[in-house]
């Protein structure tokens, strides 16, 4: 066999999957090296660290075996919902809001956790239920209520954006369990309905404006406005090939705004150009492809909606971080994975990457078995 | 669907998978399109404009403030100056925290509370991007407290640059105007960003707005790449400033300042002319405002202090006062007389009035000049003599004369507004008052009361081509090739004989005996003039309520046989000529014996409390001590305008018709009847006016 030249443990690894994020995950260190003015400090070292960190973690769960996910389902939700209490309890006495629990040796945020855990929570729930009740009630509102409680939790913390994020990896899920369709429908009029009146109702007035900024970016271009105004400016005088590495004056000299985090795609573009927006772009639909295939390879109908689930909170991250930075969604603070700065966000994908790897894993022992 | 049949197995849920999992993978597969397309429409078909606006972030363009052109005096002297130094200014839209921002100010330059009143007050009247100066002229110390702490002050920017500095100050406050930040007007009439540019001044008054395009000069520029915050993080390009182009006037700079630490606490006019040429040397409005304390805006307590004073700083007295010129007229009309064809040994019998029609024209002196020819009539200012000759005369010979010599005119010259007074005759006042004119008109306005009215320059003016023969035309800017001045045509014989005259009101039995140049061979020449403000029965012209008193004028010339300089002198409310010739005589002294003058102005102002800028500044102290922050906020340029205005026309309101005989009032030394001792005034006494003779100025009663 000519996979003989390499180590049997090492060839075995999912490399369709690893080369790709270890690519765009050097690129986003390129980009801080640069955000942070030619230096690897602070944030450039870190990055690469990080990611060296949550590969290993994502190869682990990645060997977690079918019944340990489904064990641990129901279990860890509950301990997550706990959790976003725990630190709503504390935001609360404190005064003010609070996301993080400090756990001494690092930070956690619960409601970052709680993306991979509801749609591990939904795979298990639909993985239970009888298939004949698929139509009824039954198949609705648990999973309803599974998604409403963190969602609210998150909504109060306040961070619209991640609670939106909890729920398009649940609704996805949701959808891809079969439920009538017209149940979805149904839904979307509803929310078409509703969002004037919670817009004007559950909105805090900060999350009011910076919908109110999107919709109108000109309308105050020094107060909120200035984000998406000052990113669109850095990629669009990237041009085709950008201003070149190192150079881009919108991130240096402090236009852009958190050039490092949430706008690191904009820092990016500037610098790199259109090139450099298709290869980012190119890779996460790399991904993204791998991922729904693995779903779709799945040997049963858990691994399939868990697989699905994961591969769409990725998406969901990438499409709205990168919507944001080019004026096509409201800044709602979700960062790019594996090229924005911060752990947390890259912990996610990570979980979500390490899960999808195990589905891949299982559908080969059950093919292998089969076959 | 799924909705076809009852029954659900997982065999359709996987169809179901199978058919939305490709519902999903489309929806991810078009959003990436869809991004794709958007970072093609943003970064390559709008790329033009992004990258301009990048550009535009990156490079900030900073316009340097031209050096002004300097004003010179006629040997090249400052008039005004740019001294270098430290500025800190105000940008009122990129203020963040007014108030935290103008207290750590307040701390860190040391501002009093009156100082930090009148820059909140000047902040409030600001807006947008028009800078505030908060303090120019700062020593290095305090400029580099608030430049260290620039990140934390945003809206405050701290500067080298130059200031616009004059060194006599009030001396030539009238002459030269003065510099300001540029209002929100100059901006909307002339959209020049320099006009924003922090440390840019334009002038807003006399010559400094005269001559504003040409002191201007050319920006210069520095383009820098700044961060969003404004921290310059390297120059790009740096482009030098073009200086503005000098002027050079035909003032001679101490001798205007002289002439205006002369005027003392008066309030008046001296105007020094050039008898060959017509450059004026000096012309001094006195009481006046310091220019360097207008550039950065008029505080409260400099706005109290103009406000109240009575003496009207603000009005140029030079140009924008008029007076009845009194008796200063009687050598122009003497010369009048000449031109007619009067003997000048035809005389009269004075007995110290003339019955003209129903009443009784006096002359100032009640006791009589006795036998009284054209020579005495002007060294004795004997107003029976006048009020005769001119009825024989007529009043358009006079007038005519008038005009000849300058009155009623308005001159050639790059000021900002001259009021030229009234020469009167019969067809103006057909015009003005659609009456005739009567005979007791031309004896009013022969000895300059009446309708008669002129401004200093005018006098000075026509001083000099009564001096010179010469048509002379008053010029402020310096040009060695003017053109030489025609003659007037009057005979030589004529001039000769009132140059006599006049020179005998100085130097021999005349009304100024004291007005002599403690000069050896120079012999200077003059005439006297006591102009009446207010009939008798208010007030008797010489005590009493400052504003009731007299209007005090001398002109003259020296030396008197080969006339130089020609002069004249205005002191309102004097209190009769007397007020006015130790003023001339001193600013003549000054021409020749620049020391000896100086000497005896040194005493004066010991009694005075100093030069004008010291008892302005003992001035300042007593009113911040007694009003401080209490006193009205200062007016902006539009009320000062305003006032300037209503003190002009209250000045050239033109006068009731008249129908009374004026009441000439009396002559300093005229009581001598020799020639009275010519002494330079003694240093620490003002010269004060010879006791007039009592008897003289009793009130008659109406004219009857």
């Amino acid at each position: 066999m000519t996979r003989q030249i390499i180590p049997e443990a090492i060839a075995r690894e999912p490399w369709h999957v690893i080369l790709p994020l270890l690519l765009l995950n050097t690129f986003g260190s390129a980009i801080l090296y640069s955000a942070a003015g030619g230096n690897l400090e602070p944030w450039a070292t870190l990055h690469t660290i990080h990611f060296a960190v949550f590969l290993a973690m994502a190869l682990v769960i990645s060997h977690f075996s079918r019944d340990f996910l489904k064990l641990v389902a129901f279990p860890g939700y509950v301990v997550l919902v706990l959790l976003l209490v725990l630190v709503e309890l504390i935001g609360g006495i404190g005064g003010g809001s609070q996301r993080w629990l400090n756990l001494g040796f690092m930070t956690l945020q619960p409601s970052e956790l709680m993306k991979p855990g509801i749609v591990l929570m939904l795979a298990r729930y639909y993985d239970t239920l009888p298939p004949a009740m698929t139509k009824s009630w039954r198949s609705l509102l648990p999973a309803a209520g599974l998604l409403g409680v963190p969602t609210l939790l998150v909504m109060l913390q306040p961070d619209l954006g991640t609670a939106l994020s909890i729920s398009a990896g649940a609704v996805v899920v949701i959808f891809l369990a079969g439920l009538p369709l017209r149940w979805f429908i149904g839904a979307g009029a509803a929310a078409i309905a509703i969002i004037p009146v919670a817009f004007y109702t559950l909105l805090h007035d900060y999350q009011r404006n910076r919908v109110l900024t999107f919709l109108d970016p000109e309308s105050d271009p020094l107060g909120t406005g200035y984000h998406i105004s000052q990113s669109k400016i850095a990629i669009g005088s990237g041009g085709f090939f950008g201003k070149g590495f190192g150079n881009g004056s919108q991130s240096h000299l402090e236009y852009l705004p958190e050039a490092h985090t949430d706008f690191a795609f904009a820092t990016m573009a500037e610098e790199w150009g259109f090139v450099g927006g298709l290869f980012i772009l190119g890779v996460f639909m790399w991904i993204l492809r791998w991922g729904l295939q693995v779903a779709r390879n799945a040997p049963d109908r858990f691994s399939m909606l868990l697989a699905a689930g994961m591969t769409f909170t990725i998406f969901f991250y990438m499409a709205v971080n990168v919507m944001m930075v080019m004026g096509l969604a409201p800044v709602v603070g979700i960062p790019l994975p594996w090229i924005s700065h911060g752990g947390s966000s890259l912990m996610t994908n990570m979980i979500c990457i390490g899960t999808i790897m195990a589905v891949e894993r299982w559908s080969k022992r059950s093919s292998g078995l089969s076959g | 669907m799924l909705g076809a049949s009852n029954h659900v197995s997982s065999g359709t849920l996987k169809n179901s998978f199978e058919r939305r999992s490709v519902v999903i993978g489309g929806l991810q597969l078009g959003v990436g399109v869809l991004l794709a397309a958007r970072m093609a429409w943003i970064g390559l078909v709008q790329n033009d404009k992004y990258s301009t606006l990048s550009e535009s972030n990156r490079v900030n363009l900073t316009l340097i403030p031209p050096r002004r052109g300097a004003i010179l005096d006629r040997n090249n002297a400052p008039l005004a100056a740019n001294r270098a130094d430290f500025r800190v200014d105000l940008i009122p839209d990129r203020l963040i925290d007014p108030d935290r921002t103008l207290t750590e100010l307040g701390q860190l330059l040391q501002l009093s509370a009156v100082q930090l009143r009148d820059l909140r007050d000047k902040l409030e009247k600001a807006h947008g991007f028009q800078p505030v100066e908060v303090a120019a002229g700062l020593d290095w110390d305090r400029f580099a407290a608030v430049s260290v702490r620039l990140p934390n002050l945003p809206g405050v920017l701290a500067q080298r640059s130059f200031s616009r500095w004059y060194p006599t100050g009030p001396s030539v406050g009238h002459l030269i105007g003065y510099v300001g930040t540029a209002s929100a007007e100059d901006y909307a009439q002339e959209r020049n960003p320099l006009l924003i540019t922090p440390g840019f001044k334009v002038g807003k008054d006399g010559l400094e707005k005269r001559f504003e395009q040409e002191l201007r000069g050319a920006p210069g520029a520095r383009r820098v790449e700044v961060t969003a915050t404004g921290k310059v993080v390297r120059d790009l390009e740096m482009r030098e400033d073009v200086p503005g182009q000098p002027l050079k006037l035909t003032i001679s700079a101490p001798l205007q300042d002289y002439a205006a630490r002369r005027m003392g606490p008066e309030s008046g006019a001296v105007v020094v002319m050039d008898c060959l040429t017509g450059d004026l040397l000096s012309m001094v409005s006195m009481p006046s405002f310091d220019p360097n304390n207008f550039s950065d805006g008029i505080g409260r307590i400099e706005w109290k202090m103009l406000s109240d004073d009575d003496h009207v700083p603000l009005r140029n007295k030079v140009l924008r006062g008029l007076f009845p010129p009194g008796s200063t007229v009687k050598p122009m009309v003497a010369l009048a007389f000449l031109e007619a064809g009067l003997d000048p040994k035809a005389a009269v019998n004075c007995s110290g009035g003339l019955r003209v029609g129903n009443r009784v024209f006096h002359c100032w002196n009640r006791r009589g000049h006795g036998h009284t020819d054209m020579a005495k009539g002007i060294y004795q200012s004997c107003d029976v003599y006048f009020y005769h000759f001119a009825q024989k005369v007529g009043m358009q010979r006079i007038a005519d004369m008038a005009r000849r010599l300058g009155l009623g005119e308005s001159y050639d010259l790059p000021v900002l507004g001259q009021s030229y007074g009234t020469v009167p005759d019969p067809d103006w006042k057909q015009k003005k008052y659609n009456r005739p004119w009567a005979v007791f008109d031309t004896v009013n306005a022969t000895i300059g009361q009446g309708y008669m009215l002129v401004n200093p320059l005018q006098q000075a003016v026509m001083t000099a081509r009564i001096a010179s023969g010469l048509e002379l035309q008053p010029r402020l800017i310096f040009d060695p090739n003017a053109p030489k001045p025609r003659s007037l045509g009057l005979s030589q014989e004529h001039l000769d004989f009132v140059h006599q005259a006049m020179s005998d009101v100085v130097n021999g039995p005349g009304t100024a005996g004291r007005a002599r140049l403690p000069i050896d061979n120079v012999l200077m020449a003059g005439k006297t003039g006591t102009a009446q403000v207010v009939s008798l029965n208010i007030s008797d012209g010489k005590s009493g309520a400052w504003k009731y008193r007299d209007h005090g004028h001398f002109i003259c010339f020296a030396p008197f046989d080969k006339p130089r300089y020609a002069c004249a002198v205005v002191v309102q409310h004097g209190g009769g000529s007397g007020a006015a010739y130790p003023i001339a005589r001193d600013v003549m002294t000054f021409l020749y014996d620049p020391a000896k003058a100086m000497e005896v102005l040194q005493g004066m102002e010991a009694g005075w409390g100093g030069t004008p800028q010291q008892r302005q500044a003992t001035k300042y102290r007593e009113y911040t001590a007694r009003y401080g922050v209490s006193a009205p906020r200062a007016a902006n340029e539009a009320e000062l305008a305003r006032a300037g205005a209503r003190a002009d026309a209250e000045a050239a309101r033109p006068p009731a018709i008249n129908t009374e005989a004026a009441q000439p009032r009396a002559e300093p030394d005229a009581g001598a009847a020799a020639p009275a001792p010519a002494q330079p005034a003694q240093p620490g006494t003002p010269a004060q006016p010879a006791a007039a003779p009592t008897s003289a100025a009793t009130p008659a009663g109406s004219p009857q």
